[in-house]
């Protein structure tokens, strides 16, 4: 009920009722157990998402018990619920972290979720698993980013649309708010040195939640019907999409037309659409629950009978989880503590199987490595794979398509032990942009 | 052949709406596959099991590797194959591929028709219709395709219908070919031209060759293109005009096809205002349709409810139910789920105000927050016992699509019933209030309370009906809403504050101020937005509504009354 568009109207109710209706920590004291925090809104905006990743958390504990636990103890999950309100994911981290006494911590879904929880986890020095796509420019020692940085699926997604599809024009369609912005402001950068022109980019925000395309579409129909093949490039955020897509397809615009490749449509947000509108359209993600691999048909058995619901979805960020607890895991093994420095030496280099059938690394920046998978919707709310690269992408913390950026590297080994280091100047900024 | 002949009778279909398309394609998938399933008995009763299929048949079983495989440019190969074949199933194949039907079974490498069977797949074998029997998904390899191909499907579909007996069939076929048609089969539309009788199928397939001939043509064809494509909006003519103009080779031919872009462009921006309005009236009565339920129960009845928005979106829940009890009538959903949410959140509504807001009456603060409470707890009780999930509410044949008036102007089907639809629900409250004994009662009560007592109006029940009536039109207005964007636990936040607005600027307490309100916020909305873009026109008007109300207080349309009084 938070939203940004009624706070300033019941901004201080809305804060006393949150804070009442908080649910509280189920941790049942157990005795010798290493803590695990799991750090999901369940409730607000953000749990339409987020409660699937709680779950899967819940899930991959589950069975890390089932294996005998971790040095030899059981793993105990401790939930709470920042309930999509950013400062309090703050508090919350630092409840966690300092009351509970948790080893790490799988959480946060929107950029400034996360930007409100690193300070408390630089001061508190404890790690964090971050699952979901994001914009990049950040590069912290104590999180771990598991979901895709822009190289690992916006420019790809363009390459793709570019070589394959023959894309000229390009409508870069976003919602208005930090990651959005980021990704077109590199994606932009990345078109004018491939040579389009200005002319050919027509770049459009909106706000949360938007629900009145109507002009927005015909906007974009009338500039891709310019003779040159249009292509739109989506960072709108989940809500928005469905009457977003519902225009287009009311306008007649076909995917074979205007395709639409989104990097925020996966298959969860698919279970709520009627996708008879969306068939043909585009998404970019680095795992699809429609890829053949044993792997991923087992991991959908689990889940599905962890659930007991054989029609439950997976999805990208959750396999960004399955990755990031089993790279933890291991590097606490390798380390023998679950101490938080001894981890993070530890982790470096670890490499895991992820759910397309390969292995994925944690890179010196804390960035992993994964396959980039176009998808092209179906209409059972499924994928067909239609391009992947050819190998793994590393992540790149530090867009190289960015003045402010391109300069920049993160490599937390030591000696170096830096998150942004400027190449140029040979200065350890200490700061995040 | 006959199975192709069903395939065409839907082409006829296809293409002029989406969910028409993917209706047919379901009920085509299904015909034709128990179609395939007879003709194939047929021939079995009639012949010796063997002698009917010849070698084409087998086509596609020879090509699966290449048709299921990784690489792109093998699997275009093979379907150019199947498409240059003789074979008298191309056209099924060709049609499974597009429809995402056709499937190879990984351990037996046979090439199938899978339809979905409760939570299994039935087999049909693609070669000889015989049933290969059941087996879960990831048994199957689907012959995926990407835009690209289907667009080449498309056209090679479409080729194959350009002679069909139905016109409707032909002028589909015709619309399914792209522009980058290749010139063998552009000669052969010449050909077919040449004897087309229905005039819409003469169109189309001129509207394709002239296109073509002001592209690539000679002079004299490009005269006659040219003639042609006077007065005409199409956007692939215009485009072609344009490598007209720009070629200085002929000056009589550019200078006209310059002096026609000209005219045409301002024609088009002509349609693109009437566009613009039509938006604006649409966003506005999207604002009324949810702010009038609210403008009898803050308006007229002075409650500040800020549960209005989970009434709506109780309303939209309930659409969504009755989708589900009843999966074969989803066109006639609607009509059920306006009474029926009607009832709901008018129930709902009724509960709200004699558990709650009864005690709180005059006390304006505290309702406020009463109501905020109800609101969240409205919110978490769908996520809790539905799904934190969006919910998916099919829209029915008859919204989706569009009306296209000529080819600059096309008004979506959905948002003319969504207008249509709240004027109806306006005029009806309308009457409510000015012709009913109740409204009279009602607008008595509001006016002032203690003189309707004293006229014997039993004015607590009057109370409970009004904000069950205003509850009620707010369920309405989410069955409206579930078919323009999401259904789930948040829809209501996204309007409550919209409604407010509405009804504050229109005036309280006035039916015709919240209807002026609706569509002069959406109308203002809709053309600073390409002017000033999407955020910063949703900004503007918010400060320049604010400057209003400071300005005029009571809003539009002022109303004497007891609220005025207090």
């Amino acid at each position: 009920m938070c939203s940004n568009k009624l706070s300033w109207k019941v901004g201080a109710g809305c804060i006393a009722l949150t804070t009442a209706a908080l649910s509280l920590p189920m941790s049942a004291v157990a005795a010798d157990t290493i803590k695990v925090g799991v750090l999901h809104s369940l409730s607000g905006t953000m749990a339409i998402s987020e409660t699937t990743l709680k779950d899967t958390m819940l899930m991959l504990i589950e069975e890390q018990n089932k294996k005998g636990g971790l040095l030899g103890k059981q793993l105990e999950a401790v939930v709470v619920d920042p309930a999509s309100d950013w400062p309090l994911f703050a508090e919350k981290a630092r409840e966690l972290i300092e009351k509970e006494e948790v080893s790490v911590t799988f959480g946060a879904w929107t950029s400034v979720s996360r930007k409100s929880v690193l300070p408390v986890l630089e001061e508190l020095n404890s790690p964090m698993f971050y699952p979901v796509q994001y914009e990049g420019e950040e590069s912290s020692k104590n999180v771990y980013y598991t979901g895709a940085a822009p190289n690992q699926q916006a420019i790809p997604a363009v390459d793709y649309l570019m070589n394959d599809i023959g894309a000229e024009r390009w409508v870069l369609a976003g919602t208005d708010y930090v990651y959005p912005r980021t990704t077109n402001k590199i994606l932009e950068a990345y078109l004018m040195d491939k040579g389009v022109a200005a002319d050919d980019i027509l770049i459009n925000y909106t706000p949360f939640g938007h629900s009145d395309w109507q002009s927005i579409v015909s906007e974009i129909k009338t500039f891709g019907s310019a003779g040159k093949k249009t292509a739109v490039v989506s960072t709108v955020n989940g809500d928005a999409n469905v009457p977003f897509y519902k225009e287009l397809a009311n306008q007649g615009v076909s995917a074979e037309d205007i395709p639409v490749i989104a990097f925020s449509v996966g298959e969860e947000e698919l279970s709520g659409f009627d996708t008879s509108p969306l068939v043909g359209h585009l998404a970019a993600w680095n795992y699809f629950m429609s890829v053949e691999a044993d792997v991923n048909d087992d991991f959908i058995d689990a889940w599905q009978e962890y659930l007991d619901d054989d029609e439950r979805v997976t999805n990208d960020p959750m396999e960004a989880h399955y990755i990031g607890f089993n790279m933890w895991v291991k590097a606490v093994e390798k380390a023998g503590t679950t101490d938080a420095d001894a981890v993070q030496e530890a982790i470096i280099g670890v490499s895991v199987p992820n759910l397309s059938g390969g292995y994925s690394t944690m890179m010196p920046n804390h960035h992993i490595t994964k396959p980039v998978l176009i998808g092209e919707i179906q209409d059972d709310g499924q994928f067909d794979i239609v391009w992947q690269t050819n190998g793994l992408v590393a992540g790149d913390a530090w867009s190289d398509y960015l003045p402010d950026s391109k300069d920049l590297i993160s490599d937390w080994r030591a000696p170096l032990s830096c998150g942004n280091y400027n190449v140029k100047t040979a200065t350890c900024s200490g700061q995040n942009l | 052949m006959l199975p192709i002949s069903v395939i065409s009778d839907c082409l006829g279909l296809e293409n002029q709406t989406m969910v028409i398309d993917s209706i047919c394609r379901r009920s085509l998938r299904r015909s034709v596959l128990t179609l395939i399933l007879s003709l194939f008995g047929f021939f079995n009763l009639m012949w010796a099991s063997t002698t009917y299929a010849d070698s084409g048949d087998e086509l596609v079983q020879t090509l699966s590797g290449e048709l299921s495989g990784k690489s792109k440019a093998d699997k275009i190969q093979a379907i150019q194959a199947i498409v240059n074949s003789d074979s008298s199933q191309k056209g099924v194949w060709l049609q499974a591929i597009l429809d995402g039907d056709l499937f190879v079974e990984k351990k037996s490498g046979i090439v199938v028709f899978a339809v979905k069977n409760d939570k299994q797949y039935d087999l049909i074998s693609a070669v000889d219709g015989s049933e290969v029997g059941v087996v879960k998904k990831r048994a199957l390899r689907k012959i995926s395709i990407d835009n690209s191909i289907r667009r080449y499907l498309k056209s090679q579909i479409g080729l194959l219908a350009i002679e069909n007996k139905d016109s409707a069939v032909r002028l589909a076929a015709i619309n399914m070919l792209s522009d980058d048609v290749d010139v063998e089969s552009l000669e052969r539309i010449r050909v077919v031209r040449v004897k087309e009788a229905d005039e819409n199928v003469q169109h189309a397939m001129d509207l394709l060759l002239f296109t073509h001939d002001l592209k690539n043509g000679s002079a004299k064809q490009k005269e006659a293109a040219l003639n042609f494509a006077d007065g005409k909006l199409d956007s692939e003519l215009l485009n072609a005009l344009k490598v007209v103009a720009e070629d200085d080779s002929v000056p009589l031919l550019s200078e006209k096809a310059t002096n026609m872009l000209l005219d045409a462009q301002s024609k088009r921006q002509w349609y693109s205002r009437v566009e613009q309005v039509f938006f604006g009236v649409s966003l506005g009565s999207v604002l009324v349709i949810a702010a009038i339920g609210l403008a009898i129960t803050f308006g007229v009845m002075g409650v500040i409810n800020m549960a209005h928005g989970e009434l709506i979106m109780l309303g939209a829940y309930t659409t969504w139910f009755i989708q589900q009890m009843f999966p074969a009538a989803v066109n006639y959903s609607l009509i059920i789920a306006v009474p029926a949410a009607f009832m709901v959140s008018g129930l709902v509504g009724i509960l709200i105000e004699r558990t709650v807001i009864r005690h709180l009456y005059g006390r304006p603060l505290e309702t406020l927050l009463a109501t905020f409470g109800i609101s969240l707890m409205l919110q978490q009780f769908v996520r809790t016992v539905v799904s934190p999930q969006n919910v998916a509410v099919i829209n029915p044949v008859w919204m989706s699509g569009s009306w296209a008036v000529n080819p600059a102007l096309s008004l979506s089907l959905n948002r003319l019933v969504i207008i249509g639809f709240c004027l109806l629900v306006f005029a009806s409250l309308v009457f409510v209030f000015t012709r009913t004994g109740y409204g009279l009662q009602m607008r008595a009560v509001s006016q002032n309370r203690q003189m309707a007592k004293a006229m014997g109006i039993r004015s607590a029940r009057v109370d409970a009906l009004s904000f069950g009536l205003g509850s009620g039109v707010a369920g309405i207005a989410g069955v409206a809403l579930s078919q323009l964007g999401n259904v789930g636990p948040n829809l209501g936040q996204s309007y409550i504050i919209d409604s407010f607005m509405v009804v504050v600027f229109g005036g309280v307490g006035n039916l015709w101020g919240t209807l002026v309100a609706g569509m002069s916020l959406g109308i203002a909305n809709k053309f600073l937005e390409p002017w000033a873009g999407a955020v910063l026109a949703k900004v503007i008007v918010l400060i320049g509504l604010i400057v209003f109300i400071q300005n005029r207080p009571r809003g539009l349309f002022p109303q004497r009354g007891r609220a005025v009084e207090d």
